[in-house]
């Protein structure tokens, strides 16, 4: 019974390791989505204009100045 | 343990990371941005060319009233952040998971958002310090921005360069050396960069100091409350799927 719960505790310890193979797939996908995302917030109808208008630079524009990106 | 489960508990936390930040953000940013308003309007534009050159920016002629910009347009804003920066840092966190010696997974993700938050914000405050409505000119707009976010990327790469380095000497160095080198390296080139990367200083002349001082302040702990609420919140989801994953191999391993 100790040597049991003894083997958990270790185990429970024990800090797995995932292979990089398995991660890089993820890796990209949410490095991607956090870009396309972070573009939107950060850069869209300022510098750069994918989109015709202002309407998205007002929506975001306080958290685009209060996350710390150059707004005007 | 999955890379996904990694990514989903990173969202989550970044989702209630968001909206923490949000409540920062309104509580302290509002405020100084109300009051870099109320100064451009009576200002009335001299000095700075923040609507002149922006036809439709106007922020009481806006598309959006002022009402919006400042609650679900912050709360998107900080949501948005928040979500996509956990889904990363989440899956950073599974990236570096066993491979910097005996550290806890509790640690491990705590110290991949304590980089993100240097690495992706700390670093480019340096070289270009946030700025309230009405401060910068917008014939500049386009050079502050492609140097702001080249900065960015110099940081992460330099951040990448670090970690490399860090984990190669650990076959020569102990863990804490190694990473002390790693660090040192990180600073050397990030450090370098703000040094020599260039400043615009548009902040108009007899502009209230306290008004830029509480703006930089309100950013700074709206992105530290982000950081610090995902690191956290993530660093106990991860300690709960490590733990459930241990017991099942244990288990699996005592049937
Ligand atoms: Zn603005």
């Amino acid at each position: 019974m100790s040597d049991l719960s003894t083997t958990t505790t270790r185990a429970a310890v024990a800090i797995p390791t995932l292979s990089a193979k398995a991660v890089l797939p993820w890796l990209l996908f949410a490095g991607l989505l956090m870009l396309v995302a972070m573009y939107f917030i950060s850069a869209e109808q300022g510098a750069i204009s994918l989109l015709s208008g202002t309407g998205v630079h007002e929506w975001v524009h306080d958290g685009r100045h209060l996350l710390g990106f150059p707004c005007h | 343990m999955s890379a996904r489960e990694f990514l989903t508990r990173g969202l989550l936390a970044g989702l209630l990371a968001g909206i923490v930040a949000f409540g920062v953000a309104y509580v302290a940013g509002e405020p100084p941005v109300n009051a870099a308003i109320a100064l451009e309007e009576t200002a009335g534009g001299a000095g700075h060319s923040h609507d002149a050159g922006t036809p439709g920016h106007t922020h009481d002629e806006a598309e959006v009233p002022r009402s919006l910009q400042s609650t679900l347009g912050l709360l998107t804003g900080t949501v948005v952040a928040g979500v996509t920066l956990g889904g990363l840092v989440g899956v950073l966190s599974a990236l570096a998971m066993g491979r910097f010696g005996s550290v806890s997974p509790r640690a491990t993700t705590t110290a991949v958002a304590a980089a993100g938050f240097i690495v992706l914000y700390v670093l480019p405050f340096l070289a270009y310090p946030p700025n309230p409505p009405a401060v910068g000119s917008s014939e500049t707009i386009g050079v502050r921005t492609a140097a702001y976010f080249t900065l960015l990327a110099v940081s992460v790469l330099a951040a990448v360069v670090a970690v490399l380095v860090g984990r190669h000497l650990r076959t020569r160095l102990d863990g804490w050396h190694a990473t002390l080198v790693g660090a040192a390296t990180y600073l050397v080139l990030a450090g370098g960069a703000v040094a020599l990367f260039p400043r615009f200083n548009e902040v108009p002349a007899h502009y209230p100091a306290t008004v830029l001082y509480d703006f930089r302040l309100a950013s700074f702990a709206t992105q530290l409350a982000l950081w610090a609420v995902l690191g956290l919140v993530l660093a106990e989801l991860v300690h709960r799927l490590a733990t459930r994953t241990a017991t099942l191999d244990a288990d699996r391993v005592a049937v």
